[in-house]
C-alpha cells in the first residue's frame, strides 16, 4: 500500500512533466502543469492519514470514534488548491496574450524577439 | 536545441529525477501509520481551547492564521495580474456584440433557460452563505464558499447574454469587494495588536462549543475570506469574458 | 475495506492523469480534466478529508473548466 501511495505522487508529477516538455500547445500545457500540481496535495494528505482514523470534526458522538487524521495537512492543502487555480488562471491569461502576438499557440514557433 | 535533443536530455533528468523520488519517498513512515506530534496534539486541544468542532477551520484561521493571510494576498496578486495581463491594448477596443449590427435585435433567452439560470443562481448564494457561516462547525469555510458565490454570477452568463452580465456584476462592487476583504483581515489581525496581544490572536469573545458563533475571530475571518474569494473569481472571470465576447483587434 | 477504497482511488487519479497528458487536443482535454478532478475529489474523501475534497470539487467543477474554455473560444475566435 505504501508503494501504491507514494508511487502514485511520483508518477503524477513525472507524468506531469511529460507532458509540459513534450507538449505542442501552450493551453495543454497549463493543463499538464496543473496536473503535476497537485501531485503535491495527494502527497501533503497521504503523510497526514492514519489507518483507521476519521475526519477531525468532533461533533459530540456517543461513542468514542478512535483516532483522527491530521488537520494540519488538510490546512495547507486546502488553500493550495483554491490558489492554484487562480495561478493556472494567470497563466492562461498569458497564453492568450502571447496569442495575440505571435499568432500560434505551437511552443516550438515561438522566437524571443519580435520579428 | 532541438526537439529530440530536448527530449533525450528530459529522459535522462526524468530518470534522476525518478531515482531521487524513490529514495525520498521510501523514507518516509509507511503509509497510515503514526502521526506527528503537533497534529495530535492540535486534535486533543483545539476543540476545548477555541470552541470549534471543526479542527481544520481553527487551524486555518487561528492557529496557522499567518500562513492564510499569504495564501490570500496571492490569491490578491493573481487576480491583479490578470487584470493587467487582459486590459485593452493600443489597437483594441471594447465593443458590446449588439453595436456589430444595429439594426437587428438580438434574441431575448429562451424562458426555460432563463428559469433555470435564475434557480440555479439563487441555489448556489444560498448555498455559498450556508457554507461560510458553517465553517466553524463542520467541513467548509471561505475559501470553497467563495467559489460557490462567484459561480451564482457564471450560472448568470450562461443562461443570458453578456448584457445581463454586465448589470449584474458592476466591476467597482467586485474590486471593492476583494480589497475590502484583503484588507479587513489584516483589519482583524490588527484588533489582536490593539489588545495587548500578538497580531491575529483571537481576542473576541469565544462562545460556546457547537454554535454558529462561536470560536472568537474564526468566523469573523471566514467571513472575510470568502467576500475576497467570491470578489477575485468573479473578476477573473469577467476578464475572460471581457475578452471572449467584447475587445476586438482594430482592423489596421 | 477502507484501504480497498483508497486503492481503487489512487488507481483512478493516476490513470486519468495519464490520460489528461496524453490528449492533445484542448478541448477533449478540457473534459478529460474534469474527470480527473473528480478522481482527485474521490482520493481525498477516501482519506477522510472533507475540506480538501470540497475545495477540489468546487474548482475542478466550475473555476477550471470556466477558463480553460473561455480561453480557447478567445483562441479560435482570433483565429477565424
Amino acid at each position: 500500500m505504501s508503494v501504491l501511495a507514494y508511487g502514485v505522487v511520483a508518477w503524477l508529477f513525472l507524468v506531469g512533466i511529460y507532458g509540459v516538455v513534450t507538449s505542442r500547445n501552450l493551453i495543454h500545457m497549463v493543463v499538464c502543469l496543473s496536473v503535476a500540481q497537485s501531485a503535491t496535495d495527494v502527497l501533503l494528505l497521504e503523510i497526514g492519514y492514519r489507518t483507521g482514523g476519521h475526519a477531525p470534526v468532533f461533533v459530540s458522538l456517543p461513542t468514542h470514534p478512535g483516532p483522527a487524521v491530521d488537520a494540519v495537512m488538510q490546512a495547507l492543502a486546502l488553500t493550495d488548491v483554491v490558489v492554484g487555480a487562480a495561478v493556472t488562471a494567470l497563466l492562461l491569461a498569458l497564453v492568450v496574450q502571447v496569442h495575440k502576438r505571435a499568432g500560434t499557440l505551437d511552443p516550438d514557433a515561438l522566437k524571443a524577439t519580435r520579428e | 536545441m532541438s526537439r529530440r535533443a530536448r527530449l533525450a536530455f528530459f529522459a535522462v533528468a526524468a530518470a534522476g529525477l525518478a531515482v531521487t523520488l524513490g529514495v525520498g519517498l521510501a523514507g518516509l513512515p509507511s503509509f497510515g501509520s503514526q502521526l506527528t506530534a503537533y497534529a495530535r496534539l492540535l486534535n486533543e486541544l483545539a476543540s476545548p481551547q477555541r470552541h470549534v468542532t471543526d479542527v481544520v477551520s481553527a487551524i486555518t484561521f487561528d492557529y496557522r492564521g499567518i500562513d492564510t493571510l499569504f495564501e490570500e494576498f496571492i490569491l490578491l496578486a493573481a487576480v491583479a495580474g490578470i487584470s493587467v495581463l487582459l486590459r485593452p491594448l493600443s489597437d483594441e477596443s471594447r465593443q458590446l456584440p449588439e453595436d456589430k449590427a444595429p439594426n437587428r435585435k438580438i434574441p431575448p433567452p429562451s424562458p426555460a433557460v432563463w428559469l433555470l439560470a435564475v434557480l440555479l443562481s439563487s441555489l448556489l448564494t444560498l448555498i455559498g452563505l450556508e457554507t461560510i457561516t458553517h465553517g466553524v462547525l463542520t467541513p467548509g469555510g471561505g475559501f470553497q464558499a467563495g467559489v460557490i458565490l462567484a459561480s451564482a454570477i457564471y450560472v448568470i452568463y450562461l443562461g443570458t447574454n453578456y448584457a445581463t452580465v454586465e448589470r449584474f456584476q458592476p466591476d467597482p462592487l467586485l474590486e471593492a469587494s476583494d480589497g475590502v476583504g484583503a484588507f479587513g483581515y489584516v483589519v482583524i489581525g490588527l484588533l489582536g495588536l490593539l489588545a495587548g496581544d500578538v497580531f491575529l490572536s483571537n481576542v473576541v469573545g469565544l462562545g460556546v462549543t457547537g454554535n454558529l458563533i462561536a470560536g472568537g475571530t474564526i468566523p469573523l475571518l471566514n467571513l472575510v475570506v470568502g467576500v475576497e474569494v467570491a470578489g477575485g473569481f468573479a473578476i477573473l472571470a469577467s476578464e475572460f469574458l471581457d475578452q471572449t465576447a467584447v475587445i476586438r483587434t482594430e482592423r489596421r | 475495506m477502507s484501504e480497498a477504497v483508497i486503492a481503487v482511488a489512487l488507481v483512478w487519479v493516476a490513470a486519468s492523469g495519464t490520460a489528461v497528458v496524453l490528449t492533445r487536443d484542448p478541448l477533449r482535454q478540457a473534459f478529460v480534466a474534469g474527470f480527473f478532478g473528480l478522481g482527485l475529489a474521490f482520493l481525498y474523501l477516501s482519506m477522510q478529508a472533507g475540506d480538501v475534497a470540497l475545495s477540489q470539487i468546487v474548482v475542478g467543477a466550475i473555476a477550471l473548466p470556466l477558463i480553460v474554455l473561455l480561453s480557447l473560444a478567445k483562441v479560435r475566435k482570433g483565429r477565424e
